[in-house]
């Protein structure tokens, strides 16, 4: 299975639409060799901004950048692009809806080694509780490069989260992806499972697990959590059970996206794969996604679980 | 008398710094280039400078050392293990899972550790805090900083340093680990920093500049920083990243690759022919 991280293709990316469109232009701080802008930065030095250890300042200039006009793409981890510049983006970039594109890589428990304090678990409600911003998480390669394309036409500020780890290519170039728009991978009238990010593929392999065990299961791809894709929440909860599943907290990710539509649209029994309110820790990123209750067994579980007891569990 | 324990600890330099590489061998990632260029700052704070009590690591008394560039675990444990705050066999487990030695220092899992970092530039400021608390409990420890140059970068420690000035912090140090390098290469290319004594001397600092490398003027440093009275002092340490592994000095693709096995022993080989 042909693996390849959502960051590298990110980078590549960033290489073409820079050759497509002179306005754009990439900032970074001090990590371009883990967000992968280098590859942009090689390209077209002139229109590479290192910013240093400062991501305050990144996000900063980014909106100066875009209040004259460029495409600003900002690169750093997840956990310092939405947290210690929370401010500048909240204040600084949505608030005037800016059009700074913001690219966090190194989202989620699969960063591993590094641990808690660079394992970002909480962006997504971050940026998703700001009004304004549109919150996408690409679950592959393609799905990523046409997700830059995607916002860098999209007019105002973007958060795009982005892996370290190399994941299984989803898509093939035939594959179009817009914002807002969920997409369905499998179809299913038993229950449906909605996932985002490296989550995707392990939802794949929950559904045909328990498409053996007799039970057919809707897979919906949520790479859009902001604007959250109603239409399909609503599709998914007429199978009569929903199961999320996301490499972030439970608490304001995707899972709560869905349960706010849920809850007020169409109540339907919820289970939420996700990591439990906790920090994370050390560890090979498979060996955390297993500890953490993060695999297609936790989905399936969830599922079963679901089905068998859809109530007061 | 003076030239032997100098030796000593330079022996003892030479221990972290053996540690430091098989600790990051052995966990496959990790920091080694700002770890080494740190060893004898860290050796000379440990080893002779600071008041601590390993068998009560929270003995109110204590010095504080905070390492605010937390990537530099590896020689922070090192340390911390040869000061015997925790048996030297767990630093073989750094970064494994439900390893006390995560990638970057937690406060909650390990004896010693003052402070979790790993989220650069938040250090100093914590300083502060300890500063002021000593002041108002009327307890004469000392606080030391390690940062990064490159970490320098990050906003908030200006915002500190301008507070340390204010509220003349006098027993609070800052160490500055000046290898002229971050990830994305030379510190001066990526954001530059010169002049970095003066900055903090407009910050209301005394400063000064050392080899960083050379236990002599690291020590009359850290005593003249003790003598400094009404404001806080800033030691600008110029150092080598990956000191002490040739093919790791100076060269910012060291700064977070773990080395190969074979690597490990060419380092420690190296280390070995240092040994006087
Ligand atoms: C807030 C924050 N931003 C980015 C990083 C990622 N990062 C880790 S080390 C590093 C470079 C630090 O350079 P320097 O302070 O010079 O460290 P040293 O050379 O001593 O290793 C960066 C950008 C981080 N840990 N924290
Ligand atoms: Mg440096």
């Amino acid at each position: 299975m042909q693996k390849i991280a959502t960051r590298e293709a990110y980078g590549r990316a960033l290489v073409q639409l820079g050759h497509q469109d002179p306005r754009v232009v990439v900032l970074d701080a001090d990590l371009s060799r883990s967000t992968m802008t280098v590859y942009f930065a090689r390209e077209f030095p002139h229109r590479f901004f290192n910013m240093g250890v400062a991501e305050q300042s990144l996000m900063g200039t980014a909106a100066g950048l875009a209040l004259c006009g460029k495409i600003p793409f900002a690169s750093t981890f997840a956990v310092f692009a939405s947290g210690r510049a929370y401010d500048q983006i909240r204040n600084g970039i949505a608030y005037p809806a800016l059009n700074v594109k913001i690219a966090a890589t190194h989202g989620g428990l699969s960063v591993g080694e590094d641990g808690a304090s660079h394992q970002a678990l909480e962006d997504i409600t971050l940026m998703r509780v700001i009004p304004n911003m549109t919150v996408i998480v690409p679950a592959d390669a393609e799905e990523t490069r046409q997700a830059v394309f995607a916002a860098a036409r999209h007019e105002g500020p973007v958060y795009l989260r982005l892996g370290r780890l190399p994941v299984p290519v989803i898509y093939e170039e035939e594959y179009v992806f817009q914002i807002g728009r969920a997409h369905i991978l499998r179809e299913g009238e038993d229950a449906a499972i909605i996932a985002c990010g490296l989550m995707v593929h392990e939802a794949l392999r929950a559904a045909e697990e328990l498409d053996s065990l007799g039970f057919k299961v809707l897979v919906v791809n949520m790479s859009t959590i902001k604007p959250l894709d109603r239409e399909a929440v609503l599709r998914a909860a007429r199978t009569g059970a929903v199961v999320t599943a996301e490499e972030h907290s439970v608490i304001g990710g995707l899972g709560s996206a869905v349960a706010e539509v849920l809850a007020q649209e169409l109540p339907t029994p919820m289970a939420m794969v996700g990591v439990k309110d906790t920090f994370g820790e050390s560890g090979k990123p498979q060996e955390l996604l297993e500890k953490y209750g993060l695999t297609h067994r936790h989905i399936l579980q969830a599922v079963l679980t679901l089905k068998r007891a859809p109530l007061g569990r | 008398m003076v030239g032997n324990s100098i030796r000593e600890l330079e022996a003892k330099a030479r221990q972290l710094r053996r540690h430091i590489i098989q600790m990051i061998g052995k966990a496959g990632s990790g920091h080694p280039g700002g770890s080494l260029s740190a060893v004898e700052i860290v050796t000379a704070l440990y080893f002779r400078v600071m008041r601590l009590d390993p068998k009560n690591p929270h003995w109110p008394d204590r010095d504080r050392f905070i390492l605010s560039k937390g990537h530099a675990a590896p020689l922070l444990y090192a340390a911390l293990a040869e000061k015997g705050f925790f048996p030297k066999e767990w630093l073989l487990t750094l970064r494994q899972l439900g390893s006390p030695l995560q990638g970057h220092p937690h406060c909650r899992y390990l004896p010693g550790v003052e402070v979790s970092t790993g989220s650069l530039g938040q250090g100093l400021a914590v300083g502060n805090g300890m500063a002021l608390a000593a002041r108002l409990d009327k307890r004469d420890y000392r606080i030391y900083v390690l940062l990064g140059d490159g970490e320098l970068q990050e906003g908030m420690v200006w915002e500190a340093a301008m507070a340390a000035s204010h509220y003349g912090l006098d027993n609070l140090t800052a160490i500055v680990d000046r290898n002229f390098l971050q990830i994305d290469g030379s510190t001066e290319q990526v954001m530059s920093l010169e002049p970095v004594e003066d900055k903090f001397r407009a910050f209301g600092w005394e400063a000064r500049t050392i080899d960083g490398h050379d236990f002599p003027q690291i020590l009359e440093a850290l005593d003249w920083a003790r003598r400094v009275k009404g404001k806080p002092a800033a030691i600008v340490a110029h150092t080598i990243k990956g000191k002490g592994v040739s093919f790791m000095e100076n060269n910012p693709d060291w700064h977070g690759k773990a080395p190969k096995p074979e690597e490990v022993e060419r380092a420690l080989a190296e280390l070995q022919d240092q040994e006087g």
